[in-house]
């Protein structure tokens, strides 16, 4: 990969942004084949609705695969030592992702020089969607 | 409701290769264009043996190659219209790239009433290893039950 981030960031500097297209009914139903994630919760408004929600929403793993992306635009995916997130909302048809990444913390570990990121996915209205962390070698 | 009981309870091991067309359809579904997933002589001149995956496509690659799928669910008896995913991590130990055959322990790692048992959270932690034996990654969901 040409673009990789610095390998000398300093603490509170932001490395991953990217924004998506809005996410739509194809979208959902794409990724349902794609991931193998077959719920019906996802692609199947009469579910959806049988479940008690206005309509279907996204999978969260879409929206972590999007935020995945992100990040391994700003850094080479075998320099990932670890990925996590929450899933702090659902995120709706139509919403449109930005996923950041900061760095909080310069680490070390068996001798690897490491960077902790904090990393969000937001809607278009600035809620949180995912919470998450990674761990990248710097 | 599931109880604590559920703890230590492991299900069937699933092994699913990593096969290229099943992987373009993923990268085209997310518009992924970034070159090392696409590429192969540009990811074996990174040092990847092949094209690597994307740092979620474990999860996939699990469910896509379950004989059953949501099988933690029905075993534990657990409604999919009442689940929602709580949380996710991914533990890297070694690449993984288009070619390999993977192989998924999972099992029950934790169980938790929320909000007075209005919710449940139930941990499954997947141990991933590859042909040569090599443990390449550790996953782990949370899924949180609305009971």
């Amino acid at each position: 990969m040409s673009e990789t981030a610095n390998s000398h960031p300093a603490v509170g500097e932001r490395i991953v942004h990217k924004t998506f297209p809005p996410i739509t009914r194809h979208t959902l139903a794409l990724y349902c084949g794609a991931s193998g994630d077959h719920n019906p919760m996802h692609v199947d408004i009469d579910f959806a609705k049988a479940a008690g929600f206005p309509d279907v929403f996204s999978h969260g793993m879409l929206v972590m695969a999007y935020l995945g992306q992100a990040l391994t635009d700003a850094i080479a995916p075998g320099r990932i030592r670890s990925f996590s997130t929450r899933f702090a909302a659902i995120t709706q048809l139509g919403a449109r992702l930005t996923c950041e990444g900061h760095v909080t913390e310069l680490i070390e570990d068996k001798g690897e020089k490491q960077a902790r990121l904090a990393l969000t996915t937001k809607d278009e209205n600035g809620e949180v969607k995912l919470a998450g962390a990674a761990i990248i070698a710097l | 409701m599931v109880g604590q009981s559920a703890i230590g309870r492991s299900f069937t091991p699933v092994t699913a290769r990593v096969e290229p067309g099943r992987l373009r359809y993923f990268l085209n579904t997310l518009g992924e264009r970034n070159p090392v997933y696409r590429d192969e002589l540009g990811a074996r001149a990174e040092g990847y043996s092949a094209t690597p995956v994307p740092p979620t496509y474990l999860f996939c690659l699990e469910m896509i190659n379950a004989e059953r799928p949501f099988e933690f669910l029905t075993e534990l008896k657990i409604d999919l219209a009442r689940v929602l995913h709580g949380e996710q991590s991914f533990t890297y130990h070694a690449p993984v790239v288009v070619g390999d055959t993977l192989t998924f322990k999972s099992r029950v790692t934790d169980v938790a009433d929320k909000k007075g048992g209005a919710m449940t959270m139930v941990v499954v932690q997947t141990e991933v290893t590859n042909q040569h034996g090599a443990h390449v990654a550790d996953t782990a969901r949370t899924v949180v039950v609305r009971n």
